[in-house]
């Protein structure tokens, strides 16, 4: 108990009717609130009338727009710039190919499972990197990835280092599968993709709501000014490690969920592929960094840029790496803040509104005498 | 007794940056402590908020000994402070600062503070920034807001951390009425102050640290008008 009563009276207690209000809704973000959900429902009916070669495509977009929305969480939110979120993809990769391979359980429940796999990793992950700072987190987590890969590598009942292929069976066998057959009149390999790409969706909606939601509450506070100043919000009652474990478990919770989805939709596993440094954390900071750092919408902005130069320039082989590097090292120089944060400035637009307004009456704001 | 200093010692390699130092405050007190540069008085003010652990000597508040207490712990105890050099929370409006402080470290919901938090910025002239991003605040701005947030957790006892430099003499008579004002409702205040006249206004006692040590303490002006501080301040010999 704090003995409340030993404290002068604070400011503005004890007073009956509110003088002040709080905002969060801008106009723009009415709007987006109210264009969410008939896209949604859009999405949702897309696998009627598109063909698989889109759903495919979309679904590489929803995965990769997941993993740089919660990797911005992390590095734009709570400053923790973590390069080794591959640990989590490929962890809960590996696991949903344990579960369903050696313990026979449903690949759909297996993802779930792979999501917790990957969270219990993050605990003991976390009692290393947060015990370093700046530069060194980064290389931190990024050897705990290494350390991932090399030991994945020696499991033999998974294939060990040259990895191994999910039986035919068991992907023919997820929960869902025969609804999907029958609803679209699809075929087996179609009626996966379009599970898969539900599943993809569910995901990336998830973790909007999830990271909105987050933002939004007083755990949200915490992590920005913790990624801002870890003195200061530990000298403001912020409890720094508890909110930096927390956001670093659950990202990696649905990171490995990710990962799981996006191997069990491959059908092929490999230490190298599921530990990717380039597939699952440079192109997701790209994603970010050329979207907007720190922002909701920045992620989205960033893998509709990251999908068109990859649909045109990948013919180019190394060019391509060579060019997104450029473009990103170019942004950083003059837009540091990314294309929607060069928007927002521009237009002062919201559509994520994760920022608290204080609604000031009229007479308070005009008051000039207001240190009497 | 609402802070009690027991031989508190802190040094940084072969520095002592506080070393040996005695202090004792009552509740509703107000304390300016002055010394030069790198003096101590920082230092004496994170090992007060938990920022520093103290090599040897205790700290008790309100009759707990805190001496190991997470800052954390500290500033839900009641113990609220400024930096020296602000630390806002940059990506943060400038109300949002305020709630961070008055949510954690008062345990209090959201809609329970926004009234305290509003007001603390009416009074701090910080209420046409509420929704400003901190990060785009000037260095007045900044060290208002160390002094709203420090307020907006409601401490029992507030460590201001030079709030008055760079201000105009009406925004420090500003600022005196606000601190004379925050002490008369309760607030028991350690003010590190190197612009004298200010702090003078408003304390009652005065503490002069010197290379870590306590040189004097008392009113503050026969304090000021001692030989130990001519001294230091002057380099007369006493």
């Amino acid at each position: 108990m704090r003995p409340e009563a030993n404290k002068p009276a604070a400011l503005g207690e004890g007073r009956h009717s509110p003088r002040f209000a709080v905002a969060t809704a801008t106009r723009a973000s009415i709007i987006a609130a109210l264009a969410v959900i008939p896209a949604v429902l859009i999405l949702i009916a897309l696998p009627a009338f598109a063909d698989r070669a889109l759903l495919q495509e979309l679904f590489y977009v929803f995965t990769m727009l997941t993993l740089a929305q919660l990797w911005n969480l992390l590095a734009g939110s709570a400053g923790l710039i973590s390069v080794g979120q591959q640990a989590f993809v490929g962890m809960g990769a590996y696991a949903l190919f344990a579960f369903t391979i050696i313990a026979g359980l449903d690949p759909v429940l297996s993802i779930v499972l792979a999501g917790i796999v990957a969270g219990a990793l993050a605990v003991p992950a976390a009692l290393i990197v947060f015990r370093l700072r700046g530069a060194y987190f980064a290389i931190g987590t990024w050897v705990v990835a290494e350390v991932c890969r090399l030991v994945l590598a020696q499991v033999k009942h998974l294939g060990g280092g040259t990895g191994t292929s999910l039986p035919p069976d068991i992907a023919g066998s997820m929960i869902g599968l025969d609804f999907v057959r029958h609803l679209f009149r699809v075929r087996g390999p179609a009626a996966r993709d379009i599970l898969s790409y539900w599943l993809a969706l569910v995901l990336v909606v998830g973790t909007f709501i999830l990271v909105y939601r987050l933002l939004r509450s007083r755990h949200g506070l915490a992590l920005s000014a913790v990624g801002d100043s870890e003195p200061a919000a530990e000298s403001t009652g912020v409890d720094v490690f508890r909110t930096k474990f927390l956001i670093y478990v659950v990202t990696a919770i649905v990171t490995g969920m990710v990962g799981a989805l996006l191997f069990l939709q491959k059908a092929r596993i490999s230490p190298d592929a599921a530990f990717s440094l380039i597939d699952w954390t440079a192109y997701v900071i790209f994603i970010v960094v050329i979207g907007g750092i720190g922002t909701m919408e920045g992620p989205i902005i960033g893998v509709v840029i990251f999908y068109l130069l990859q649909y045109y320039l990948a013919a180019l082989g190394s060019w391509y790496l060579i060019l997104l590097g450029a473009l990103a090292i170019l942004l950083m120089l003059f837009a540091p803040s990314g294309v929607w944060g060069v928007i927002s400035h521009y237009f002062d637009i919201s559509l994520f509104p994760v920022r608290r307004r204080l609604v000031v009456p009229e007479r308070a704001g005009l008051r000039k005498e207001s240190l009497r | 007794m609402i802070l009690k200093l027991d031989n508190l010692t802190r040094s940084f390699g072969s520095l002592k940056a506080v070393d040996g130092v005695h202090l004792e405050i009552a509740r509703g007190e107000a304390l300016g402590i002055i010394g030069p540069n790198g003096a101590g008085k920082s230092t004496l003010f994170n090992l007060v908020t938990g920022l520093l652990r103290p090599d040897t000597g205790s700290i008790w508040f309100d009759g707990r000994d805190i001496t190991h207490a997470s800052p954390r712990a500290r500033c839900i105890a009641g113990i609220g402070r400024s930096f020296q050099i602000p630390l806002p929370f940059e990506n943060l409006t400038v109300f949002e600062n305020l709630l961070v402080a008055a949510i954690h470290g008062r345990g209090r919901r959201e809609a329970q503070v926004i009234d305290a938090c509003g007001e603390i910025l009416e009074r701090t002239g910080l209420i046409a920034f509420a929704n400003r991003r901190a990060g785009a605040l000037n260095l007045l701005g900044r060290k208002r807001l160390e002094l709203a947030r420090a307020l907006a957790s409601a401490p029992r006892l507030l460590l201001l951390d030079e709030i008055a430099g760079g201000l105009t003499e009406a925004e420090c008579g500003e600022l005196v009425r606000l601190v004379q004002d925050i002490n008369k409702s309760g607030m028991t205040i350690i003010w590190v102050e190197h612009i004298v006249h200010v702090l003078v206004a408003v304390v009652s006692r005065l503490m002069v640290l010197n290379f870590g040590r306590k040189i004097i303490e008392g009113e503050p002006r026969p304090v000021m008008a001692s030989a130990e501080v001519r001294e230091i301040y002057m380099g007369i010999a006493a």
